[in-house]
């Protein structure tokens, strides 16, 4: 059985987006994953952290921890921050739903996250701040077969 | 990300190379209006997406902002050439009905 657990903290700056989600990726390797659930997971990972950076901290100051855990064959990931949280989480949730839309911003972060990864999961408290639960099972004899 | 542009035959063709997310969307938009301003009387515009080696959800803004900017020139805009990754987000957000995926 393969255990393995890695936490992530950085300053929710724009640039970090790229190093959270090729971090979470190369963790991932170890599970054999297909180039296309590998790319599910970097989407994913680029959702959640971005969310952070735009939306709980408003480009402002921060940190963004990122946990995974591999268990057997399957990752799960945690991404917290301790920014304004979210008010209405079932709209936030809804397709298209964005509470920047002068931005040019797509409202489709939240729809990838739940599309793209096996479960998904988003617990928030104002003032507080969002945690994002994901999981992913990777079978590995027919990942790369 | 990097933006290349070039005119041939007056269409437009925008070739966006590297990785397209919140933080690399911003310079990519500003080169691309930029090529979109310096060529307005282009028939058409072409965005290839070949060279795009990740796209998250900032794309799809991205490629709907510049949808509206070219609709306001009267001018066609199209997709072309996304990898399966870039493909299966454009899918998802129901893009191609509003900008279509050229061959």
């Amino acid at each position: 059985m393969i255990k393995n657990y890695l936490k992530l903290q950085f300053y929710a700056l724009p640039r970090n987006q790229a190093f959270a989600r090729d971090a979470v990726a190369a963790f991932c390797l170890e599970l054999n994953p297909s180039l296309s659930a590998l790319s599910d997971v970097k989407t994913a990972v680029s959702e959640a952290v971005t969310n952070c950076t735009v939306h709980a901290y408003g480009g402002g100051e921060g940190l963004v921890t990122v946990e995974c855990e591999i268990e057997e064959s399957v990752l799960h990931i945690k991404i917290s921050d301790e920014g304004k949280g979210i008010a209405d989480l079932n709209q936030a949730v809804q397709p298209f739903y964005t509470s920047a839309p002068s931005d040019e911003r797509s409202g489709m972060g939240f729809t990838i996250m739940q599309t793209f990864m096996d479960e998904f999961k988003v617990d928030s408290k104002r003032g507080e701040g969002t945690v994002v639960y994901m999981s992913k099972s990777f079978n590995s004899e027919v990942e790369n077969a | 990300m990097t933006v290349n542009g070039y005119v041939k035959n007056r269409i437009l063709y925008i070739t966006l190379s590297g990785e397209m997310d919140e933080c690399s969307s911003q310079t990519a938009r500003t080169q691309c209006d930029k090529l979109i301003e310096e060529n307005i009387n282009c028939s058409r515009i072409v965005i290839n997406l070949s060279e795009v080696a990740f796209m998250d959800s900032t794309g799809i803004g991205f490629l709907i902002g510049r949808y509206k900017k070219a609709a306001k020139l009267s001018t066609p805009l199209c997709i072309t050439k996304p990898n399966f990754a870039a493909d299966k987000i454009l899918n998802l957000s129901g893009i191609y009905s509003i900008i279509p995926k050229a061959e």
